[in-house]
């Protein structure tokens, strides 16, 4: 057992290794953690369900450098990810923006929910009334 | 059976028509072909070295004034080299110039490429870092862009080119464009 917890500890500590950003970490941690979720937050293209910090794809690995390259170069996120949209579209971002045509999208849930809720009522009321109903 | 009581089936059964109805179009939609947000915008603007001769730099002005198409690929490229006969007779048609963006590729393997193949390019951009490629919003190659005569992107083609798309797409496009531009 010890050995076994042994074993998977190494094994933890060397899959930080196998990392595939080549890109430098910055100095400071506030823009490291900027850059870590701008690439978290991006879709690589080339394989459409991995982020662009998982992708060990060549359009990937561009996408880092270039995003390295704007958080360096004191870009907002809000700007970073306009310059990636203007490029690919709405799809390059993991999670969809509020607009017209995904309202569909973020308030369809409600919707279901709020149907569930309503049916559930419906259902439950009757069945109150109706031992009132069968009792003499 | 009256209507009240038939309702606990008939709704169940239409949403369950509604979901396979949903499905079903999900399964003709290809999510790999993602709609440029490019086309109906002008080029972006860029300057490469030319890949036959390094010492020259092109810009996107070489794609203004006629209608052209904007090819990007590499001899990496699998699809591309399927693509490669399909370009080098749509060239000889003379129809309309051919632009290639060379995409992060081994220049030497590009020349060898063009070299055995044929080359239908009237100018090739090397772009080795990817960064124009970006610009284009290329996430795959080969892509083909269609130029209109103002520098304004009219259409994307994504994957490789077949004599079906250059005879059944492509070309009723060019010759529309080139019409207008009359």
């Amino acid at each position: 057992m010890r050995t076994l917890l042994i074993g998977l500890a190494l094994l933890l500590a060397a899959s930080a290794a196998y990392g595939i950003d080549s890109q430098p970490p910055f100095p400071d941690p506030a823009l490291q953690a900027r850059y870590t979720a701008l690439t978290h937050e991006l879709r690589c293209l080339v394989c459409q369900d991995e982020t662009v910090a998982d992708s060990n794809a060549d359009l990937a690995a561009d996408f880092r450098r270039q995003i390295h390259d704007m958080v360096a170069a004191g870009k907002s996120d809000a700007e970073i990810k306009d310059y990636m949209v203007q490029r690919y579209g709405d799809f390059v971002l993991y999670k969809p923006p509020v607009q017209s045509s995904t309202m569909l999208l973020w308030i369809g849930p409600f919707i279901l929910l709020i149907c569930a809720i309503g049916i559930v009522t419906l259902v439950v009321r009757r069945r109150a009334r109706q031992p009132e109903e069968g009792t003499p | 059976m009256n209507i009240r009581n038939s309702l606990p089936f008939v709704i169940p059964g239409l949403v369950l028509l509604f979901l396979i109805g949903l499905f079903a179009r999900g399964l003709f939609l290809d999510p790999t072909k993602v709609q440029s947000p490019l086309i109906g915008k002008p080029i972006p603007r860029f300057s490469l070295s030319e890949l036959h001769d390094p010492g020259k730099k092109l810009d996107q002005d070489l794609l203004v004034g006629k209608v052209s198409l904007f090819n990007v690929w590499g001899a990496w490229c699998g699809a591309c080299q399927d693509e490669h006969p399909v370009l080098v007779a749509f060239a000889k048609r003379k129809l309309l110039p051919i632009y290639g963006l060379d995409y992060h590729d081994d220049r030497q393997a590009a020349l060898a490429m063009l070299d055995k193949g044929g080359d239908p390019y009237a100018a090739i951009f090397n772009d080795v870092s990817g960064d124009v490629a970006i610009d284009w919003g290329v996430y795959g190659a080969p892509e083909t862009f269609l130029i209109d005569k103002h520098g304004v992107v009219r259409d994307k083609v994504i994957g490789a080119l077949t004599q079906y798309i250059v005879d059944k797409q492509l070309v009723p496009e060019i010759e529309k464009l080139q019409a207008e531009a009359q």
